[in-house]
């Protein structure tokens, strides 16, 4: 009977009391959480470039900064620089910029002006989807049938004709090998193309209505006002668009490996194979076994490719945003 | 200036140029389908799952490829997801106008980027060389590194969408922070945060690169994670390049595979956003 008494409330009214309100104890626990995986990510970045550093530290004690610039790489001798990747990994995606630019703002130009509503998102999903499908298999296709093609009908008339041009000749010399730094260029940007169209078109369609409206009011074409009005007004976040497709195409590995012939020499050709940097960690890592001086400099050439790409990558972020704030 | 008609002309060259390429774009897509499609589908038996990978000659399938990657993503999306989440929340919550949410963003916004190859090279360096050979762990970690900024991303976005009076009405109910954002703002942006899940799953499904390094693939039937494991990109890509014909055709049979899986899986996540919002 007391017992009941006291259920139905017969006690003593409870002050409220805050340390003990429903958050008191999970909320510090919940918010500590939120900010421990915050700072995570942000510790994240600094491990791999401090782990990269340190694999390739003895690289760099063994040959200097001369690893930069040495064209060197010789398993039998044990010399090893950088020079060949860093310039075929530069070569590959600035071909692969030059190619998919245009293509971008044709595309973007479709997608934001002239493309009716009902096909503007399946062909624009179409598009995304070339950003979805795996590196690897961009390889494959590269490797099965775009190289033949490049090697039977693309290559030889190229030499046959712009390779007896004075001046630009040298670029479409050499053996017609189908594999080579053009064609990693064109599958890279392939690649890329989706990135860099995706923002084109996002920044084109944030252009005040009424500056188009403008522009058309004073009897623009619809290029013109593309050309002079939209562009302009997202030039800097269009740069840094491109900046984030170089930035793709600079670490870009299997695509690459299986298209651009793995050739550890100069070479100014177009044609001629080559190797990047992510092509040569990838192919020569088996071979690299631990504590050797080339496992240490494939670390440092990864170390270097973190570099540039993080400098290319920060710099695009930072023209992109730039419109925003 | 020039005439009206030869601006007019101009116009439609560059609209007619513009479409071309729209169209070129989506051949190239079709081309790779295609390419998939025909030299895939003749090798896809009942064989490519329920054998594991064989000598050649042997009727070799891809069994313990698949089920390796299945592992390896699985554990990736386990590990990855609710840190992506936590740190999402992170950014669009309680870090949003601090310094460190500022540069944490940043920091994200450049490893969605990254080649992951060096993701690879992170994981060899700091758990492989020290623990003393390649393993499963260690490819489903670094598959975990590329899932979080994807799903931090998508998180943040689909967040800030949420309208900010939502989270002011629960708090003014004398909800804690946990509870406004468990039961108000991630139940409001769920689709989006799924969508990116499942973009996120289709991301690490498809790498090759950061496991060449850290589960490098295994030949034999292995479900244990402290050895190295098998999985589908790396059998593809170490089957594509072999001269045997019977390699070669699974190795598109793979392909088509994982082309197909994240493929769906990118337009499905589309499709269900598009369609809850």
């Amino acid at each position: 009977m007391d017992a009941t008494m006291d259920k139905m409330g017969g006690g003593t009214v409870q002050p409220l009391d805050k340390t003990k309100g429903t958050g008191a104890v999970s909320d510090p626990i919940f918010v500590g959480l939120l900010w421990a995986s915050g700072i995570f990510v942000l510790v994240l970045l600094g491990l791999i470039i401090a782990e990269l550093f340190q694999g390739g530290l003895p690289a760099l004690q063994h040959f200097g900064l001369e690893f930069l610039w040495s064209p060197a790489w010789n398993p039998v001798t044990e010399k090893y620089g950088a020079l060949v990747m860093i310039y075929g990994t530069l070569f590959s995606a600035i071909i692969a910029v030059i190619v998919a630019l245009p293509l971008s703002f044709g595309i973007a130009f479709f997608l934001t002006e002239i493309a009716p509503q009902a096909l503007k998102r399946p062909i624009g999903v179409a598009i995304q989807l070339l950003a979805a499908v795996p590196s690897i298999i961009y390889g494959m296709w590269g490797f099965f049938v775009i190289v033949p093609l490049m090697a039977a009908y693309v290559q030889p008339p190229l030499i046959a004709t712009l390779g007896q041009v004075p001046l630009i000749g040298f670029l479409f010399q050499g053996p017609p090998l189908g594999s080579g730094m053009f064609t990693a260029g064109l599958i890279l940007a392939v690649m890329i193309l989706p990135f860099i169209t995706a923002m084109f078109v996002e920044t084109l369609e944030s252009v005040p209505p009424m500056l188009k409206e403008s522009a058309y009011g004073v009897g623009g074409t619809t290029y013109e006002v593309y050309k002079n009005v939209s562009v302009p007004y997202g030039r800097t976040a269009m740069v840094g668009a491109i900046m984030l497709g170089l930035g793709r195409a600079l670490g870009e590995t299997m695509a690459v490996t299986f298209v651009i012939g793995n050739a550890n020499r100069l070479s100014a050709s177009l044609f001629a194979p080559g190797a990047t940097i992510a092509s040569t960690i990838a192919n020569e890592f088996p071979e690299a076994p631990i504590g050797s001086l080339k496992l240490t400099s494939l670390l440092q050439l990864g170390f270097i490719l973190f570099v540039i790409s993080f400098i290319v990558l920060a710099l695009s972020r930072a023209l992109v945003r730039s419109k925003l704030d | 200036m020039a005439s009206l008609a030869a601006r007019r002309a101009k116009d439609s060259t560059v609209k007619a140029i513009s479409i071309g390429f729209a169209v070129f774009a989506i051949f190239i897509l079709g081309w790779i389908l295609w390419t998939l499609l025909s030299r895939g589908l003749p090798a896809l038996g009942p064989h490519v799952f329920t054998n594991i990978t064989m000598p050649p000659g042997q009727n070799g399938g891809l069994l313990n490829a698949i089920v390796g990657s299945l592992i390896q993503v699985g554990i990736a999306m386990l590990i990855g997801t609710p840190i992506g989440i936590m740190a999402g929340t992170f950014l669009a919550e309680n870090g949003k106008t601090t310094k460190i949410g500022a540069a944490a963003r940043f920091v994200n916004d450049i490893l969605l980027s990254a080649p992951s190859i060096l993701v690879g090279l992170f994981i060899y360096g700091l758990l492989v060389v020290p623990l003393g050979g390649f393993s499963g762990w260690a490819g489903a970690i670094a598959l975990a590194i590329l899932v979080i900024p994807v799903v931090v991303r998508t998180t943040e976005d689909m967040l800030n969408l949420v309208p900010v009076g939502l989270r002011e009405a629960a708090f003014a109910l004398g909800a804690p922070q946990w509870k406004v954002v468990m039961f108000v703002t991630w139940r409001a942006a769920r689709a989006g945060i799924v969508t990116g899940i499942l973009l996120a799953i289709a991301r690490a499904a498809g790498e090759t690169a950061p496991l060449l390094f850290t589960s490098l693939g295994n030949n034999a039937w292995s479900v244990d994670l402290t050895k190295p494991m098998a999985s589908l990109p790396i059998a593809i890509y170490q089957y594509a390049g072999s001269p045997f014909d019977d390699w070669v055709a699974l190795a598109w049979a793979g392909a088509l595979l994982i082309t197909v899986g994240v493929l769906l899986l990118n337009v499905l996540s589309r499709l269900f956003l598009a369609k809850t919002h």
